[in-house]
């Protein structure tokens, strides 16, 4: 751990967030689950290649509000969304927008690892072959190789690709839906407390690969643990009843946060 | 309790037992290689069921490449396409075609198929058993597709994949072991099935030569020599019966060995 804090730390790495453009832009957000608002006027703006974390208790909107990001919530029945949503300047909820591209250059991590029951192969290979991004079958292998390197998972399953993904471990099996989603090389990935279901050895195994992706993408993750929240984000957004609170830098909000209601959660007053 | 349970258990597996053996029992005595390969014969001169083992198979094999396709893509409807009402509507006449009773159905395909075409054919059997089939597969089937987790859906969603191929691709390879047993058990029920054979099968002396011609199915000829006045007939029906029921527990069998093996 205090090697990924020392890491965090990193003062080159910390400046290079503060020029960048802006990835996703959100304007005055409003979400419904059928007559239940979820989420109230939330406006955001995710810089590119940072990590930024929304934190919050128990249904305060933080997933829901991932999920607005790459359009997850249309296959929920009876929702209903207002305002915008925009990545690169372009809305995505704009009539005529493609939602399968969209989800291609917004690629998702889910809480509980959802690996196909599949060979691992198969598993990474699964997103390049239905947006058929390969020629051949040596550069798809190739791709598998990438993604899987990137995720940290090359030198643990390199010798058995054909098995099953189910074989693998909680951990790895968290490793292998990010390597899926990294296959498809999306801009920006969505992580929805992606370590919530692994072991100390296994979440920071997750945390020190967040910290090498950013270099390549725009990453957003939901999380309880605070502290994690302050170990891999650059930039952390609180939210409490639907409403955003506050988004600062991450160790100003750690430290000295501008809302009450901020530091009465960080010091554990209340959530 | 545990001893009122254990005597219920007792009794039923006691009446199964019983006329598993007295088939057997009964059966055993006229069964010989020349009896399961033979075409039958006026009475007194032996005979066999070959036809009639033969004549199951086809049309087995008719009904189910009607019904198997047919009633997996109700089921992948019911499970993964249709929402709200239509969906239910659905449903509910799926739910009231398992229940009706298979003299029903032959009669209905005696009126549709065979009165049109002016006379009894294999392929009227096979439709009528397919009929029986497609609402029991239909309904394994969208349960089986309900179980697949919907984490998976939402996986395959999120890789930018569109609906018809997270169905294709994910959620019915997931769900495929499930699939193939609700389809082995719809071929073992339709495989006892005689009531929509008779006027629809109607049943053959000879080994099937077209699926335009009546033929002959083990459970017909069961019936028929069990209704004649001969004890050699008897004999034989008994012999089929034997044959029928190892088919069935066969496929049953089947079924156990390929469920085994999911997780």
């Amino acid at each position: 751990m205090t090697q990924i804090l020392n890491r965090d730390l990193n003062p080159d790495l910390r400046s290079a967030s503060s020029v960048v453009k802006t990835k996703m832009a959100v304007r005055n957000l409003d979400f419904f689950y059928g007559r239940v608002q979820a989420l109230h006027n939330i406006s955001l703006e995710i810089p590119e290649r940072i990590v930024m974390a929304f934190i919050g208790p128990s249904g305060c909107g933080k997933s829901t509000f991932l999920r607005t990001l790459n359009r997850m919530n249309d296959v929920i029945p009876a929702t209903r969304v207002g305002g915008q949503v925009l990545i690169d300047d372009h809305d995505i909820y704009a009539p005529g927008t493609d939602v399968v591209e969209l989800r291609r250059r917004v690629g998702m991590v889910f809480q509980k690892s959802n690996p196909f029951p599949k060979s691992i192969f198969e598993n990474v290979a699964y997103g390049l072959r239905i947006n058929r991004v390969t020629g051949s079958s040596s550069e798809l292998a190739g791709r598998v190789e990438e993604a899987l390197k990137d995720a940290a998972l090359w030198n643990e399953v390199k010798d058995r690709l054909k098995t099953s993904a189910l074989s693998l471990s909680g951990g790895q099996q968290q490793r292998l839906c990010i390597a899926r989603a990294l296959a498809i090389r999306p801009e920006v990935l969505l992580m929805d407390e992606p370590a919530s279901a692994l072991d100390p050895i296994a979440t920071s195994k997750i945390e020190e690969l967040i910290f090498d992706l950013k270099k390549q993408y725009t990453i957003v993750i939901v999380t309880h643990n605070m502290q994690q929240a302050a170990r891999v984000s650059d930039t952390t957004a609180f939210f409490l009843l639907g409403k955003l609170i506050e988004v600062n830098a991450t160790e100003k909000m750690f430290t000295a946060p501008n809302e009450k209601l901020t530091e009465d959660y960080i010091t554990g007053r209340f959530g | 309790m545990t001893s009122l349970t254990a005597l219920c258990t007792l009794l039923a597996v006691t009446a199964l037992l019983i006329i598993l053996s007295y088939i057997a029992w009964q059966g055993i005595g006229s069964l010989s290689f020349q009896f399961l390969i033979d075409s039958p014969k006026p009475v007194g001169e032996g005979g066999g069921i070959g036809n009639a083992i033969l004549g199951s198979l086809v049309l087995l094999l008719i009904s189910s490449v009607f019904g198997l396709p047919l009633g997996i893509c109700v089921g992948v409807y019911l499970s993964e396409v249709g929402t709200g009402r239509l969906a239910g509507a659905v449903r509910f006449i799926v739910d009231t075609l398992t229940g009706i009773p298979s003299i029903v159905t032959g009669v209905f395909v005696y009126a549709i198929i065979v009165l049109p075409m002016k006379h009894f054919s294999a392929l009227a059997g096979g439709v009528a058993l397919a009929l029986i089939m497609i609402p029991i597969v239909a309904r394994t089937t969208e349960e089986m597709l309900k179980l697949v987790p919907h984490s998976l859906r939402e996986g395959a969603l999120a890789l930018g994949a569109p609906q018809w191929r997270v169905t294709m691709g994910v959620i019915i390879p997931a769900a495929a072991p499930g699939i193939a047993t609700g389809a082995m058990l719809a071929i073992a029920r339709i495989s006892g099935e005689t009531a929509p054979l008779l006027f629809t099968a109607f049943g053959s002396r000879f080994f099937p030569s077209s699926l335009n011609q009546p033929i002959a199915s083990l459970t017909v000829q069961i019936y028929n020599y069990a209704i004649s006045p001969y004890d050699e007939w008897h004999a034989q029906a008994w012999a089929a019966t034997l044959v029928l029921m190892t088919l069935v527990l066969g496929i049953n069998i089947i079924v156990r060995f390929l469920t085994r093996k999911r997780f």
